[in-house]
């Protein structure tokens, strides 16, 4: 017979290790464990079995991994941790004996820790760094808005602002901009860089708000900002090299100060401070470090395997002529930006799908033209037209340059002149799944995608500019309301059918859609509908069948389905109520017009 | 250490001053008779301390003649403890003698003192110039002894200054008071005169011929000792005796000065020795917390702090000189912008390193929808109730649909900042270094996967489906109804007390018996040569013949029925007796067309029949172990098969083919050998009430219903447990029903739905029954809760009728 176990002495009771012994096991404070935890990366763990892992214990507890602390024991940096502790006391004692002498030994000699060890721990691969590189931008350009707090150093938000700028001087470099999506939290972005796809969102250009200590601890943002500065600044690093870029960035034409100043109409004492403004302005050209061409992932499309499915290919062969189309979007077209919109983030967009742009020089340094300029195609404005006005150009207001990196493609620029009502800003970052509720605006975009509707209405690829066409446009897109109108009801009423209907029908109710084509007398369709009744009850019989097991899971999955359906109706519905409100709205303003 | 000096001179003191008084009451003025020694001593002990500042006063102004006092009081001493110390020496004894006697010639002065004090003045004047004369003389003589004794002293000049010194010395102990200050002839060289030995006994010194040392080494010779009668002459000669004491230390006479006496005097009185002393001077607070104008002591400031320091001059040329060489340099500044690099060598190649295990990288922020726009399109804002619903949800705001309210901006430059969006950013640190972290499956299949792939429907027919006959006529729920063998009527018994015979061909009524009372089974005959139909009228149940049908089968029945069996010698136990009693049919129930009449002690629930048509089973739920009756048609005999009460039994069943009867109780159906007359198994059907049941006419597979909505098929060489629960339906299931010939089952609900199922058995043991659901059938009424009560299939076509509680009987063809 062999031995009899104990519990608890194998299996799942020895992976994990709580919190606590953790803590005794490294010889941390709390403070000191979970600023190593956010440096390394280490997570608790969520075990199969919670009682086994707890040994037995019912509470819930914060579970390491046993391995994972092992891994902490090993680090260098837990000494640094104990030398900082030590520092601090000393410190407070030299302050307390107001020991000048002694304070300044101390502070000169404080210990100082590297994190670079740990970004290649953490991210052994360069791609790894940008797949986790959303949180890290996020975060990065949140801090460099943020003044000198109490546990936030101006260095850090400084640190933070240089490596920000850089990063995206690169994707305007490397016109790897993808998606921008404006929402009340701030400005989203999304960037394709090393076929890894990169979010991240800016907060609007505002002040910083002071937060309570309750909600937010500065403290933990701070050191997951110490850990993300050394990632970001070791990916841009790598970054500027793979485009050849000097980095440090340097600007391309590095004229001497004065001739700056001059254009400028600005002064700056240091010309250091100069060029990191002009670098922030990310309006110029970075220095290169060689002419010799970067090696760019160009023609992707005759080294797929031609096995994959004919359709698929297809498919990515447009995707693939979208973005390529997309990287040079506003490719000769120069825009001019007011001062009320904000400079930062259009400048990086326009100049990211290779568009030129200025501003006033009075209001930030890194114009490059002037309003007066005649070359000028778009003015973006975000205010009513006073009577200077040149003729030469658009006034458009800013969202039209978003929706048309989203759309691809140059928008008509009728429906964002100045004060007009703009047309609704959609996220491109929502895919509706099959049942989901697509806005009309949506639909209509999709349909024209896929070739549906003719696209002549809605690229317009030439600026002649005049207003007559404008004039025309806006006939054009009035017609395109009515359409739309039409399409919506269409919509609208085949998506009540749908309610009544399920998914798996949808195909035989197509068949009923061509069926109508063709006059039909009333049998016929009793026939379908008694066809449709019975498969329906086939099917609900079959459901009937469904094993125990899955009963759960089956209603569950249908409950999820019956809400998105749900929702998709309540969202047409509304639209609805909605559009019928207008339309007698305006059917009782028509009416006012004639009788005056 | 001050004290114990002191008060041994206090003590001299007033000792040479009692001495002194004594010797010179007749002298000493109104002044001198205050001086009582019985005053001083208390003084002393009470303020001490005012002592001590009298002693600084006096040490202050003649730090000579403190010494002198000290030497003093050694001498004076000697008296005080004249009691207690025996072993005094000899010259001490003889000294106190002397003094003694001194006292005792001093007492007897005293009488003609007044008038020698004058006389004595003038003589000591012409007696000092000659004292002084013989006093150098004999200290020349001293010398030249210190001399002889080996002293050697090279320099004869310092030897002669000593003498002098020495004479001086001498001298000085005999000033002439009466010329005022003492100190007047003093020179910084006379102050030296003063032994060194320190405070030791000065006995030590008594064998040898000096005393002590002065300050320069020099041996201080002990000076001649007078004998009683120089002491005497001295007395009588010296005018100032009274007030000349002998420093013990060096050996010396010293003539107290009038201010040493003033002194002596006001200590004595317990004064303060200085009569200047302001007492009660007004206070002056110089070190008050005042800052002054200026400085309170103004001390010029040093010569060196003018010059700069030579030490610190040469360290600096020192460094100086050490930066020119290029050998001190300032300590580096440690930079604080972070030093980037290349870290990784290409893209996607790792090296090798120690990483997380088994790391789970954090899912990424949920990218935002269009709701989230500053211009979503309008159908995305919040109406009233919408905004209401998020505002209820203030207290769990997980449940709401956003976190944040949809906005509506006419343009950019109207929006303004998110006040969440560090809180947010936050949130998301927080989950990153505290939220577990799992692999979580995802389920990638389709919930149209997890519905079974079954037969069509269409390729299993024939089965009814749809409802091509309603039979109405009763005016009460129907309870049951039953098919007539041949499968050309049917009977169905209802609430109203009535039993009505149809005609399924046509649908008509054909008969309608009467009873008066809930008829709750109706039961026909299943042998095709008779023509009875059982009913279960309240606690009876009768046999009637119908009279439907073959005419030829009616009279047969009516024949054979109408014979009385003769008992014999049966004799029916009490207990069956009590339970059940069959009744003679008088001609008024005859012609009803009762034939056999059956009462029952309790309500009777259900009636079966066996397959043979000779046996039937009757069930009345609240007979306990009584509630099942087997009785034999052709014996008109009743038996109860169990002994024990087995529970509330809901309904009975035999075997269609071998004798075996089926009890169902409330949760278990109980299979007996009727033969062996022994339970065969259990089937435990986990549901909580059994409904009904029904027996495939294979007689191998069961289905039951039950009140919790279940139809539970039993395979009897399978498992006492089900092998299959269906859920078909919504609510409880009354009535559950095998075709004979078809694989059709049905089941009546009181969801007034009535499920159709092929059910399908094979012949072969290893294929497991084939259970597909292939109709819904509805059509009837739902009556105060109650739907189908009551389902049978036709026993040769794919027909099934239905009973329900709204009245009718439905026909699904």
């Amino acid at each position: 017979m062999g031995k009899m176990k104990k519990k608890y002495e194998s299996g799942e009771s020895t992976q994990f290790m709580t919190r606590k012994q953790a803590l005794r096991k490294l010889q941390l404070s709390l403070k000191m464990f979970r600023k190593l935890c956010i440096l390394k990366g280490i997570y608790p763990r969520e075990p199969k079995n919670r009682k086994k892992a707890q040994r037995g214990a019912t509470d819930k507890k914060t579970l390491y991994l046993k391995k994972d602390v092992q891994f902490l024991l090993h680090e260098p940096i837990v000494w640094k941790l104990r030398e900082h502790k030590v520092y601090l006391r000393k410190k407070g004692r030299a302050k307390a004996l107001r020991d000048k002498v002694a304070l300044k030994r101390v502070v000169d000699n404080k210990p100082m820790y590297k994190l670079d060890h740990i970004v290649k721990e953490r991210y052994p691969t360069f791609i790894d760094a940008i797949r986790d590189l959303d949180d890290c931008l996020t975060l990065s350009f949140l801090f460099s808005t943020f003044p000198s707090l109490r546990f936030v150093p101006g260095s850090m938000s400084r640190l933070c602002r240089r490596l920000t700028v850089e990063f995206l001087h690169y994707v305007i470099e490397s016109r790897a901009l993808r998606k921008v999506f404006v929402s009340i939290k701030g400005y989203y972005y999304q960037a394709e860089i090393k076929g890894q796809t990169v979010t991240w969102i800016v907060p609007h250009n505002f002040g910083f708000q002071p937060q309570s200590p309750d909600e937010v601890d500065f403290r933990i943002m701070a050191t997951f900002v110490e850990f993300y500065t050394t990632v970001l600044g070791f990916t841009n690093f790598r970054l500027f090299h793979s485009l050849n870029i000097c980095y440090p960035p340097k600007l391309l034409t590095l004229r001497g100060s004065e001739e700056l100043n001059a254009t400028n109409q600005l002064h700056w004492d240091n010309e250091d401070d100069l060029v990191s403004e002009r670098v922030a302005a990310l309006n110029q050209s970075l220095l290169r470090s060689s002419d010799a061409p970067v090696e760019e992932q160009v023609p992707e499309m005759d080294e797929f395997p031609v096995t994959e499915d004919a359709s698929k290919m297809e498919e990515m062969k447009r995707e693939a002529e979208r973005v390529k189309r997309l990287k040079n979007l506003f490719g000769g077209l120069k825009f001019f930006l007011s001062r009320e919109v904000p400079r930062e983030s259009l400048c990086f967009m326009i100049r990211a799908v290779g568009g030129q742009v200025s501003w006033d020089g009075n209001l930030f340094p890194g114009a490059t033209f002037d309003e007066s300029d005649d070359s000028i195609t778009h003015q973006i404005t975000d205010r009513n037209l006073d009577d200077k006005q040149h003729v030469s150009r658009y006034y458009i207001q800013p969202q039209w340059v978003f929706d048309c990196i989203n759309a691809r493609g140059l928008l008509p620029v009728d429906k964002y002149f100045p004060g007009a009502v703009l047309p609704p800003h959609l996220s491109p970052f929502q895919t509706e799944r099959e049942g989901d509720y697509m806005p009309p605006e949506k639909r209509k975009f999709v349909d024209m995608e896929k070739g549906i509707v003719a696209p002549e209405n809605a690229f317009e690829f030439d600026n002649e500019g005049a207003e007559g066409e404008q004039e025309e446009e806006e006939e054009d897109g009035d017609e395109d309301d009515m359409e739309e109108e039409e399409e919506d009801e269409e919509d609208e009423n085949a998506s009540d059918e749908d309610e009544l209907l399920d998914e798996d029908e949808r195909t035989i109710k197509e068949l009923k859609k061509q069926m109508k084509v063709t006059k039909g007398e009333a049998e016929i369709v009793d026939e379908l509908r008694k066809r449709d009744d019975e498969t329906k009850e086939q099917w609900r019989l079959r459901t009937m069948m469904i094993k125990n097991k899955h009963k759960r899971l089956y209603r569950k999955m249908m409950d999820s389905r019956r809400k998105r359906r749900r929702e998709a109706d309540r969202l047409a519905s509304k639209r609805l109520q909605i559009e019928e409100s207008t339309s007698k709205k305006s059917k009782k303003t028509k009416t006012k017009s004639k009788v005056k | 250490m001050v004290k114990r000096k002191l008060n041994p001179v206090q003590v001299s003191l007033d000792e040479v001053a009692s001495t002194s008084l004594k010797a010179h009451t007749t002298k000493a003025s109104s002044k001198s008779e205050k001086l009582k020694p019985k005053a001083v001593i208390p003084s002393q002990a009470k303020n001490g301390k005012e002592q001590k500042e009298i002693l600084k006063e006096v040490k202050s102004s003649a730090p000579r003649r403190s010494t002198r006092k000290a030497n003093m009081k050694k001498v004076d001493e000697e008296p005080m403890d004249e009691h207690s110390k025996d072993e005094k020496s000899d010259e001490q004894s003889e000294d106190d003698s002397v003094l003694g006697t001194e006292e005792d010639e001093d007492a007897e002065v005293d009488g003609d003192s007044d008038e020698t004090s004058e006389d004595e003045e003038e003589a000591s004047d012409e007696e000092d110039d000659d004292d002084s004369k013989s006093d150098s003389d004999s200290d020349a003589e001293k010398s030249s002894e210190v001399d002889d004794e080996g002293i050697e002293n090279d320099n004869p000049f310092e030897f002669s200054d000593m003498n002098e010194a020495i004479s001086q010395k001498v001298e000085a102990p005999h000033p002439n008071p009466v010329n005022g200050n003492e100190y007047e002839e003093d020179s910084s060289d006379e102050e030296d005169i003063r032994n060194t030995v320190g405070n030791v006994p000065l006995n030590w010194y008594d064998e040898y011929p000096h005393i002590g040392y002065d300050l320069d080494g020099r041996k201080l010779i002990r000076p001649k000792q007078e004998d009683k009668l120089d002491e005497f002459l001295r007395r009588m000669e010296d005018p100032n005796f009274w007030r000349t004491v002998k420093d013990l230390q060096t050996g010396q006479n010293v003539v107290l000065s009038d201010k040493d006496l003033e002194f002596v005097k006001r200590i004595q009185s317990g004064k303060i020795p200085d009569a200047n002393f302001e007492n009660f001077a007004p206070w002056i607070d110089w070190f008050s917390s005042d800052v002054l104008d200026t400085p309170l002591r103004s001390m010029p400031p040093s010569k060196t702090s003018f010059l700069p320091s030579k030490i610190d001059k040469m360290k600096i040329s020192k460094m100086v000189h050490a930066i020119k060489m290029g050998w001190m340099k300032p300590k580096p500044k440690p930079s604080t912008e972070p030093n980037f690099y290349m870290l990784w060598d290409s893209d996607d190649k790792s090296d090798e390193m120690r990483r997380v295990h088994d790391h789970i990288p954090a899912p990424k922020v949920r990218l935002p929808n269009n709701a989230e726009s500053y211009n979503p399109p309008a159908e995305y804002l919040f109406d009233e109730k919408e905004m209401k619903d998020w505002e209820s949800k203030d207290d769990e705001p997980w449940k709401r649909r956003y976190n944040f309210i949809p906005q509506k901006y006419k343009s950019l430059r109207e929006v303004p900042a998110y006040d969440n969006y560090t809180k947010e950013r936050f949130q998301r640190c927080l989950d990153l270094y505290i939220c577990p972290r799992a692999k979580k499956m995802r389920l990638t299949i389709k919930a149209e996967d997890l519905v079974p792939q079954l037969p069509n429907p269409k390729d299993l027919q024939p089965f009814p489906t749809i409802c091509s006959m309603i039979f109405k006529g009763h005016s009460q729920m129907v309870r049951s109804i039953t098919l007539e063998p041949h499968g050309q009527f049917f009977a169905s018994g209802s609430e109203d007390g009535t039993v009505k015979v149809w005609e399924i061909a046509t649908g008509r009524c054909m008969k309608t018996f009467e009873f008066g009372c809930v008829i709750r089974w109706v039961e026909w005959c299943p042998n095709k040569s008779l023509s009875l139909l059982a009913v279960a009228a309240d606690s009876d149940v009768m046999l009637i013949n119908p009279g439907v049908g073959d005419k030829l089968i009616i009279e047969k029945t009516d024949l054979l029925l109408s014979e009385t069996l003769d008992q014999g010698d049966y004799h029916p136990s009490e207990r069956l007796k009590g339970a059940v009693q069959w009744e003679p049919v008088d001609e008024e129930k005859w012609a009803k067309g009762i034939r056999i009449l059956i009462r029952h002690f309790k309500n009777v629930n259900q009636v079966t029949w066996h397959a043979k048509g000779d046996y039937f089973a009757s069930v009345m739920t609240d007979g306990q172990n009584r509630s099942v009756l087997i009785h034999q048609l052709s014996s008109r005999r009743s038996q109860l098969p169990l002994n024990k009460s087995k529970g509330l039994i809901q309904c009975v069943l035999f075997h269609p083919i071998r004798p075996i009867f089926f009890i169902a109780t409330q949760r278990h159906v109980r299979v007996y050998d009727l033969l062996k007359q022994e339970m065969i198994k259990k089937l435990i059907s986990g549901a909580k009430w059994i409904s009904s049941m029904s027996i495939h006419p294979g007689g191998d597979n069961v289905i039951v219903g039950t009140y919790d909505k279940k139809v539970m098929w039993f395979d009897l060489d399978l498992s006492t447990k089900p092998y299959q629960t269906l859920r078909f339906h919504g609510n409880a299931v009354r009535s559950v029903a095998f075709h004979k010939r078809y694989p059709l089952f049905a089941s009546g609900s009181d969801d007034c739905n009535l499920i159709i199922s092929h059910g399908m058995v094979y012949n072969d043991l290893l294929q497991n029954p084939l259970i597909v659901p292939v109709k819904k059938l509805r059509g009837h009424d739902k009556f105060s809760d109650f739907g189908i009560l009551s389902i049978m299939f036709h026993n040769m076509q794919p027909w099934v009728f239905s009973s329900g509680a709204d009245k009718t009987i439905r026909l699904y063809t």
